[in-house]
């Protein structure tokens, strides 16, 4: 896909201007994941900003985000990350066959423990 | 008839490049009432004023058109010119063919065809101009500072020194401000206290200024010269006449459980206090909600044991009325309310501080006698974590914060991390930080000082989240420059709180008709070439009232003003704007729209007899306006529907024939 035309999929799908971002890091002050993540919250914001998506959408950081949104509460300039992480997320399993998880994968995951609820969340977020 | 003379400036080129300008002098000349038109160079040069006032004795002229740059540029000048040549000053229309006109314009035909336009609108407009004169006010040789910090005292200060009686309204206790409670002033490192108090003490010695402490202003009427104010002097239930300050009451009040305000609620005070040792007036204040005698009528241990008999609980708010002919709005900032971030833990340990109760902590007259400890067990901390930015810069949809930078705190905060290194150098200290900026003399080597020679940890990242765990602050943050999530486990967390106006203002700006901005900032007359006045007149700024700053520019600015209103009291007559509204009474229907929107208050409505045609004569209310106090908007003549609002200089009628001249 075009790089520009990326760019401003990801932004309109957000609904986020990453060019608020004053690059204070609170949000990846604030990440628990942030020991998990490869690119941490306030890169997704500045590499959205410029362009340099792919290195996004081929990390596994998409999916060692919680989706707890500390970072959107917490953020002072109201960019809002998660939800930028959250597009990127999107538009990497909307690409052909780049499902994150399947129905078939349940089964081998399944533990009394983990509410319904938590597996239609995976869905929701993981699956086209 | 009017006889009317049309000067066409070329400004060099930057009229006469767009703009054709002898064609415009050429197709005016076709116009009603024009007996005269030329163009010249420059028309504002001494030669081109020349060539106005000889037309004007040649020609007979009795109007002119000045075809030029904006009327804010030159319309002083050429009122002038026309004075000089012996015709009212009003006389007088500016078209704007520069500013409106060429540099908007990049096509030579358009741009002469726009400036024949506005040209042909001023003519019309002048036909129907009359002489006016401007009124003249008395000034009331006194001034009024609102606010006790050191604004107002150095504003007072100066105003006192050139003559002029100067009255303060401060509505705590005492004089001093916040300035009176902070430790040490960077970059300089010089006592705060030590600069403070002389002041403080020039204040109370003057001759010319008097100090009414624990008072506030609740009413302001009238205008530039003659404001009438109404102070409420607050019971402190001390005769400040004969209190000596000598603390016996303080010492013996049983009462000694009230947070102490001036140490931001980290001591107890007694419910009779005096703020601090060098307060001024040194007298002491009963505080109505925690004493015992006033609550309960069960006590009477102050008034047994002072000397002077000065205690009583009888004494009662006073309002006094005064007229000044000008005032100073000094009335200070606030730190931020930490209530909204929760984030930080502020209600939830006391060992989360802000940078003022810092200050009040290393203060050697604070609560701990200097000794910077822990307010949850005073014990010595170790590892101190100070955080910028706490509620500054933050976008307005976060709903939290202020969005402007609060200027002070990345200075103070080097200040308190190199004064903790130098004091204990078993401490370990961190600063986080956005962007420090430091712009300010000996600022910037202030802050390198603090991380060459003081070895503070300066990180650049935010604080995401201080969560207490045992003794310790858990301090979550990231290093951005290092990549790197960073868990510190600290004593003390300092927050860098932003700075707001204090809450009086608005009410204040209120009564002041004063403007301002979406933070409750005072603003400014010109943000450049006006900075310390008020849009209204008479009123002027100083200090944090008008935006956030530090000491020197607060005491630059209180200068300033000072130096503003000594130049407004030296004159003995205040000459009008004479464009100011007027009522016409036959036609006004008594509705109040006008007065409703004049921001000015300068409409009033009164009860005027009127003889019918019958002979009968009838009450009738009606509008008047105040041309001392009226700045000539216009708010009032669009709002009012009968049309007997008009504004001089800018009649409906002279208005109109301007729109049908451009429409012709």
């Amino acid at each position: 896909m075009n790089k520009k035309y990326l760019r401003e999929d990801i932004i309109r799908m957000s609904g986020v201007n990453p060019k608020k971002c004053m690059r204070c890091g609170k949000c990846s002050g604030t990440c628990p994941a942030y020991d998990e993540m490869e690119y941490h919250p306030h890169q997704f914001v500045s590499m959205v900003e410029s362009g340099d998506i792919e290195p996004l959408l081929e990390s596994d950081s998409l999916y060692r985000c919680l989706t707890c949104f500390a970072c959107v509460e917490r953020c002072p300039r109201g960019v809002e990350p998660a939800k930028l992480i959250e597009a990127v997320r999107l538009t990497a399993i909307r690409r052909q066959g780049a499902n994150r998880l399947t129905p078939n994968d349940i089964p081998a995951m399944l533990d009394d423990e983990i509410p319904q609820q938590a597996l239609v969340s995976a869905f929701r977020k993981y699956t086209k | 008839m009017q006889r009317i003379g049309v000067f066409v400036c070329w400004c060099g080129s930057n009229i006469a490049g767009t703009v054709d300008v002898v064609a415009v002098a050429e197709a005016l000349k076709k116009e009603p009432g024009v007996v005269f038109s030329t163009d010249y160079q420059y028309m504002c040069s001494q030669a081109g004023q020349d060539l106005i006032v000889s037309s004007v004795k040649e020609h007979n002229l009795t109007g002119l058109v000045i075809c030029s740059c904006s009327p804010r540029m030159h319309e002083a000048t050429f009122r002038k010119t026309a004075q000089v040549a012996g015709l009212n000053p009003y006389m007088v229309e500016i078209a704007n063919i520069r500013e409106q006109c060429s540099w908007v314009h990049k096509d030579m035909p358009i741009g002469t065809e726009k400036a024949i336009i506005l040209g042909k609108a001023a003519v019309a407009k002048v036909n129907l101009n009359a002489p006016l004169t401007p009124g003249e006010s008395p000034v009331t040789k006194r001034a009024l500072v609102i606010g006790g910090g050191i604004a107002g005292i150095q504003t007072a200060l100066d105003i006192a020194d050139a003559g002029f009686p100067v009255d303060i309204v401060e509505k705590k206790p005492t004089i001093g401000g916040k300035m009176a409670q902070l430790d040490k002033t960077f970059p300089t490192l010089d006592c705060a206290a030590c600069i403070l108090t002389p002041k403080m003490v020039d204040v109370a010695q003057h001759e010319n200024i008097r100090i009414f402490s624990y008072s506030e202003v609740t009413d302001v009427k009238g205008f530039i010269g003659n404001f009438d104010v109404t102070i409420k002097k607050n019971a402190r239930f001390v005769n400040e006449d004969i209190c000596t300050g000598c603390g016996d009451c303080v010492t013996k009040c049983p009462q000694k459980k009230v947070p102490n305000e001036f140490n931001l609620g980290m001591d107890n005070r007694s419910a009779i206090y005096i703020p601090f040792a060098q307060a001024v007036p040194k007298v002491a204040t009963i505080d109505p909600a925690h004493c015992t005698m006033l609550k309960t009528g069960k006590c009477g241990v102050c008034s047994k044991v002072c000397k002077a008999n000065a205690i009583d609980y009888t004494q009662k708010d006073e309002f006094i009325t005064e007229r000044y002919g000008a005032i100073v709005v000094a009335t200070g900032f606030d730190p931020i309310s930490m209530d909204k971030f929760d984030e930080f833990a502020y209600n939830q340990s006391k060992d989360v501080i802000t940078s003022l109760e810092f200050e009040r902590l290393t203060n050697a007259a604070g609560p701990t006698a200097g000794k910077l400890l822990r307010p949850s067990d005073g014990e010595h901390p170790h590892k101190i974590v100070f955080v910028q930015c706490v509620g500054s810069r933050c976008d307005s949809c976060a709903e939290k914060g202020k969005e402007y930078c609060s200027k002070i705190c990345c200075m103070y905060t080097a200040k308190h991390a190199m004064l903790t290194r130098d004091k204990y150098p078993d401490t370990e200290v961190y600063v986080f930080y956005i962007d420090v900026r430091t712009p300010g003399k000996n600022f910037d080597e202030f802050y390198r000082r603090a991380v060459e020679e003081y070895d503070v940890h300066y990180i650049k990242g935010m604080v995401g989240k201080i969560t207490p765990e045992g003794k310790k602050l858990m301090v979550r943050a990231s290093d951005l420059l290092d990549g790197k999530q960073l868990n510190i486990d600290a004593d003390l967390v300092v927050l860098a709180t932003a700075i707001e106006p204090d809450k009086s203002a608005r009410s204040l700006a209120t009564m002041l008709t004063a403007s301002m901005d979406t933070n409750d900032f005072f603003t400014e007359a010109h943000p450049k070439l006006r900075p310390v006045e008020s849009p209204t007149a008479g009123v002027f700024l100083s200090g944090t009232c008008q935006g956030p700053k530090d000491i020197p520019e607060t005491v630059s600015q209180a200068g300033a003003a000072a130096s503003k209103v000594i130049g407004l009291l030296a004159k003995d007559k205040l000459k009008g704007n004479p464009c100011v509204a007027s009522s016409d009474e036959l036609m006004c229907n008594g509705c109040s729209s006008c007065e409703k929107v004049c921001p000015y208050g300068a409409i009033t409505y009164e009860n005027k007899e009127f003889r019918m045609p019958d002979r009968t004569t009838r009450v009738r209310r009606v509008a008047s306006v105040n041309p001392a106090v009226c700045q000539g908007c216009g708010c009032c003549t669009v709002t009012c529907p009968s049309g007997a609002m008009d504004l001089r200089g800018f009649m409906n009628e002279q208005i109109m024939a301007e729109v049908d001249a451009i429409c012709k």
